[in-house]
């Protein structure tokens, strides 16, 4: 009942929000941000909890199809849930001064975080599609709404690539039920120990394509500029952080273990195409003058470091592959609260029209920096273990490969001092700007504890993810 | 482990601590405030170190302490773990002494900076990064400090951030040590993978145990370790951040060019030295990589007319010398002049900033002169300095150093490595003297208007002592090396020849640049003049980075989006051709719909 509770409380918080906007402008940020700490808390509750299967709950829904209620969480999916309840706060309270209907504004956050809790608490392949959905809808909405200049334009396009992927994604869910042995099987326990259907190469093609646009990988990657840059400050803080996690939780939780034959048989060209895109990316974040276009690049360039480490296929690469998504949750979500406050205060996004912030906003320029270098993976932060072990993995299971994505390590280097160097560096301008406040100081310094942590001590991590990784290894 | 040792912790933990204080208190505290805490921590691990340091002479053995256990991935759990021995105790003693007086010398020198608190955090955690570096005992540890000495180097050079020219050298320095730090990582993974470990006692016992010499795998994995040694050090072909490096404060190259960052290089060879003692061919590429730098840095050396690049390229090249013993194998002799270039090369640079500062900010050779009685502290510094670096026989700590690596060069490099390291000694000496004759001898040029105060002459005058004196330490300082290097000094009965020709090498050299300079006076040899740079510079900027810089132009439209688009702006064509056949005009849908209905029918009828 656990997750049924998180996301009830999600849900009807967003709903309340929405209802409670009339009552003034300072009321739905205030429900949304009790909403999620409620969340919070219920969730700290799991991690006493040493089931393989954590608030593991079902009831029928469709029983006529073998569809179930049916949510549990492992060492896998908790952390990604508690990764997408934090962004989740750090997303209202940098959103805390929406003008625009502030209240539907709150409502679509909520849901669609609830849409990413739900997707990571899954355990029932149509309830995960259903799930899927309902986190995409609203961030729809976010971009297209609340967005930049070109909002409509990339809000359409995100569209377009989520929707064709979720059809994708359907067709998969439905054949791979209805080819079980024992007629529609929806349910993902059932499915992990049943025979393969024979036509799993296709289904797994489904489901893989899926998650590849989500994670995105090289050349399907292509919405994710122009949504992270067109999106307003907490819907990028959201996509960055959690949604691009869902296409490599995917890998991981359904495409890997469904499908080893196939996905083994296709590694080899995806870890190719991970490192193609770790130093793509790199090289198109030095490309871009506009800071938040820089930031969609360089979670191109870290989410290819994913991609090479689940299909490396061993333990290491997978331990380096879910603090990478943790790592980089943290990590990019404040670069993308940055690029925001930046925007907010020289109302451009242009790096050409900034320079010199360490004198005007010394405060700002700061976390700026710190991010930009955790975003180079800085050995003591949380990125550095994810790159690492990601590496490590990957150059044990072919060393040219890994090889070549070490050179993402300098070419990061090149972007992030390039960014520092344009916005912060430099003779400084005249005006005066105003620097980070309280709200927005002490969310970054949390998101830097976390990262400093994570580099630290990042033991716990491997400890919750140990026994679903071994399972994986082992099946 | 014993009392003092227990203590280990704190020697990198009280300056991370003062760094982390500073950055976060630093923009509010008065200046005194932030001198007394940064020069605090580090004087106390300094006086920490001092005592861990008397402990293991009395006892020698290696103490390691483990702090926490890092991670567990699949077989490797590295451990932030701390190990004292004799060479890290050499380096935590140069590291925290140096480093002390430079944060001493800090203090006044950059009195009245903006940012002066950020100015001390950095220099905190440069200290501190430097100290988890030497004294890690597990290999990801030390890439941890690795890369942050890195990083401290990048903020200090840059520290004048409004000037967009030293964050370009600031840039250079750590994009550049990192294309060396690329196949370093390469390297531990290869280490890592094929041995099962990260801490460095057990990587280096079991490569030893299942590496025959001269293999293709300790080959590689020593190859590759090398390089990241070859930009930290600033060796062939990634010297050319160092000089621009000089675009941070001086203090901040006394520090990085005497304490950190590049001894960190040299450090790790030594440090690995079993590993690379399995690879010949590697240790020979290094020996002759150290020669060939050694030479070229001190003939640009000897061209320079700005004070702080003379001492900049002669850094690259004494590093060289450093590069040449470790390449025969004599880990104490590189060691050692690594201990003795790290004194006289803080006090060049602190001698130079007392005269730069003195004379207002006026670093070029030819407008100083006559600082005899205008800037004595500055004058009789750089005159010991100097002395030592020329290696001055017997009254010069630097004669001893360079003596030990030319007779280790005699024993086991053969005689045209030794030949070349005598003739780098001369160019040496001769670069030196030709510094101190234009910048300090001669008449006065710029009047002395600036103000240095007994901050800054204080270390100036401590360090004389060392840079004299630190010679005759050779031999206990082979003693305490020997169990952690595996290697003792060359044997004393150097042959007699090659001996005395060393040591008329820097009186070749001084006697070359004062007849050069008598005959020619204040001047560059008009020759070598022209070639400030040997284009290494232009080199990667014509191939490396305006292709890089080309290639993202190209790239930055994202071509991988033009399918996609391509698609939408069918679907748009598309819908244009159609929507104009929709133009509500009776007499063309009647004609359309008789036209159909006409090849409808016929369809049907044939």
């Amino acid at each position: 009942m656990t997750l049924v509770f998180i996301i009830a409380v999600l849900l009807l918080g967003g709903l309340l929000a929405w209802w409670l906007e009339r009552l003034g402008r300072g009321v739905p940020q205030r429900v949304a941000l009790a909403a999620i700490v409620i969340a919070l808390g219920t969730v700290f509750t799991l991690f006493g909890d040493s089931s393989e299967w954590r608030a593991h709950w079902r009831v029928p829904w469709i029983p006529h199809f073998g569809i179930e209620l049916h949510v549990g969480v492992d060492g896998l999916s908790l952390p990604l849930v508690l990764l997408a309840l934090l962004l989740g706060a750090v997303a209202v309270l940098v959103a805390w001064r929406v003008r625009e209907r502030p209240g539907f504004f709150q409502f679509n956050l909520l849901w669609s975080l609830a849409g990413m809790v739900g997707v990571f608490a899954a355990l029932d392949l149509f309830l995960f599609f259903v799930c899927w959905e309902v986190m995409l809808v609203p961030m729809y909405f976010l971009i297209a709404l609340w967005g930049h200049e070109q909002r409509q334009r990339a809000g359409f396009k995100f569209f377009l690539f989520t929707q064709a992927s979720g059809l994708l994604l359907l067709t998969a869910v439905v054949a791979l039920a209805f080819s079980a042995p024992g007629g529609p099987r929806f349910d993902y326990l059932a499915l992990l120990d049943g025979a393969r259907a024979p036509a799993a190469r296709w289904i797994a093609a489904g489901f893989l394509a899926a998650f590849l646009v989500k994670l995105p990988a090289l050349p399907l990657h292509t919405w994710l500029p122009d949504a992270h840059t067109q999106a307003p400050t907490a819907a990028s803080v959201l996509l960055a952080g959690v949604l691009l996690k869902t296409g490599a939780y995917g890998l991981l939780r359904f495409v890997l273990p469904l499908f080893p034959e196939t996905a083994q048989a296709v590694a080899p060209a995806l870890m190719a195409l991970g490192a193609a895109g770790v130093l793509y990316g790199a090289v198109l974040a030095f490309a871009q003058d506009d800071v938040k276009r820089l930031v969609a690049y360089t979670s191109v360039s870290h989410m290819g470091f994913v991609l090479l480490a689940v299909f490396a296929w061993n333990r290491v690469a997978w331990q380096g592959a879910v603090m990478q998504m943790l790592a980089h949750g943290l990590a990019t979500g404040a670069l993308f609260v940055i690029a925001g406050a930046l925007q907010e205060r020289v109302h451009s996004r242009a790096l050409s029209a900034m320079g010199g912030l360490t004198a005007r906003v010394p405060r700002l320029a700061a976390f700026g920096m710190f991010f930009a270098i955790a975003a180079f993976g800085l050995p003591g932060l949380g990125t550095f273990i994810g790159e690492f072990l990601s590496l490590l993995g990957a150059f044990q299971a072919n060393a040219i490969i890994a090889a070549v994505a070490a050179l993402g390590m300098v070419l990061s280097a090149v972007y992030a001092l390039s960014l520092i160097q344009r916005a912060f560096h430099g003779p400084p301008g005249e005006h005066r700007l105003r620097d980070l406040g309280r709200r927005e100081s002490g969310v970054l310094a949390l998101m830097a504890v976390g990262l400093l942590w994570l580099g630290l001590a990042p033991q716990p991590v491997f400890d919750l993810t140990a026994h679903p990784l071994q399972a994986l290894a082992g099946g | 482990m014993d009392e003092p040792a227990v203590l280990l912790w704190l020697v990198p933990a009280l300056p991370l601590a003062g760094a982390l204080v500073l950055a976060l208190m630093g923009r509010r505290w008065p200046e005194t405030w932030i001198a007394r805490l940064a020069c605090a921590t580090v004087a106390a691990s300094a006086v920490l170190a001092a005592i861990m340091g008397a402990d293991y002479l009395a006892a020698p053995g290696a103490r390691v302490q483990v702090l926490w256990s890092w991670f567990t991935a699949g077989e490797l759990s590295p451990a932030v773990a701390l190990r004292l021995d004799g060479l890290s105790l050499v380096m935590v003693a140069v590291i925290t002494g140096i480093g002390f007086l430079v944060h001493l010398y800090s203090s006044a020198y950059m009195a009245g900076e903006e940012g002066y608190g950020r100015y001390f955090a950095w220099l905190n955690l440069f200290v501190a990064a430097m100290l988890v570096l030497v004294l890690a005992d597990d290999l990801l540890l030390l890439f941890v400090g690795w890369e942050l000495v890195g990083l401290c180097s990048y903020l200090l050079i840059g520290f004048w951030y409004r000037d967009p020219a030293n964050g370009a050298a600031a840039r250079k320095a750590l994009i550049m040590t990192m294309a060396g730090d690329v196949p370093l990582v390469i390297g531990l993974l290869l280490l890592f993978s094929s041995l099962g470990s990260t801490a460095m006692p057990t990587l280096l016992g079991q490569a030893a145990e299942s590496w025959p010499p001269g293999t293709a795998l300790p080959i590689t994995a020593a190859l590759l370790l090398a390089f990241g040694a070859i930009g930290k050090s600033a060796q062939l072909p990634l010297h050319t951040w160092l000089p621009s490096a000089m675009a941070g404060p001086t203090p901040v190259s006394a520090l990085l060019h005497a304490a950190t960052m590049v001894t960190a290089g040299v450090y790790l060879i030594a440090r690995l030295h079993p590993l690379f003692a399995l690879a010949p061919p590697v240790l020979a590429f290094l020996a002759w990589l150290g020669a060939i730098t050694l030479l070229l840095a001190g003939l640009h050396a000897l061209v320079q007319n700005d004070i702080k690049r003379v001492l900049a390229w002669s850094t690259v090249s004494q590093l060289g010398f450093m590069f040449m013993a470790l390449g025969v194998g004599a880990v104490t002799a590189a060691m050692f002049h690594l201990f003795v270039h790290a004194f006289f090369k803080a006090l060049l640079f602190l001698a130079a900033g007392v005269a730069i500062l003195a004379l207002g900010h006026e670093q070029d050779l030819r407008r100083m002169g006559g600082l005899q009685q205008r800037a004595p502290w500055a004058f009789w510094g750089f005159l010991a300095g100097g002395a030592s670096l020329a290696a001055v026989p017997f009254i010069s700590a630097g004669f001893f150093s360079k003596e030990l690596i030319l007779a280790a060069l005699w024993q086991r490099g053969g005689g045209a490595l030794w030949a070349v390291a005598w003739v780098g000694a001369v160019l040496t000496a001769a670069y030196i003297t030709r510094a101190f004759i234009i910048g300090f001898l001669g008449a006065p040029v710029t009047p002395a208007t600036g103000a240095t105060g007994w901050r800054m002459h204080l270390p100036v005058a401590l360090l004389v002592l060392p840079t004299l004196g630190a010679g005759w330490l050779a031999p206990p300082f082979g003693a305490l090396l020997a169990p952690a290097s595996g290697a003792t000094l060359p044997a004393t009965e150097t042959a007699f020849l090659p001996a005395l020709l060393a040591a008329l090498a820097p009186l070749l050299g001084i006697a070359f640049a004062w007849y050069a300079l008598h005959r020619r006076p204040a001047s560059a040899p008009p020759r070598l003049a022209s070639v400030q740079d040997t284009g290494f510079d232009r080199f990667y900027g014509a191939w490396v980075r305006g292709p890089y810089r080309r290639l993202a132009q190209r790239l930055a439209d994202d071509p991988f989006d033009r399918p996609f688009m391509a698609a939408a702006h069918l679907a748009h064509f598309l819908w244009q051709v159609l929507s104009a056949t929709q133009d509500g005009r009776l007499r063309r849908y009647a004609l359309v719909l008789v036209a159909g209905t006409a090849v409808l029918l016929a369809m049907v009828m044939t």
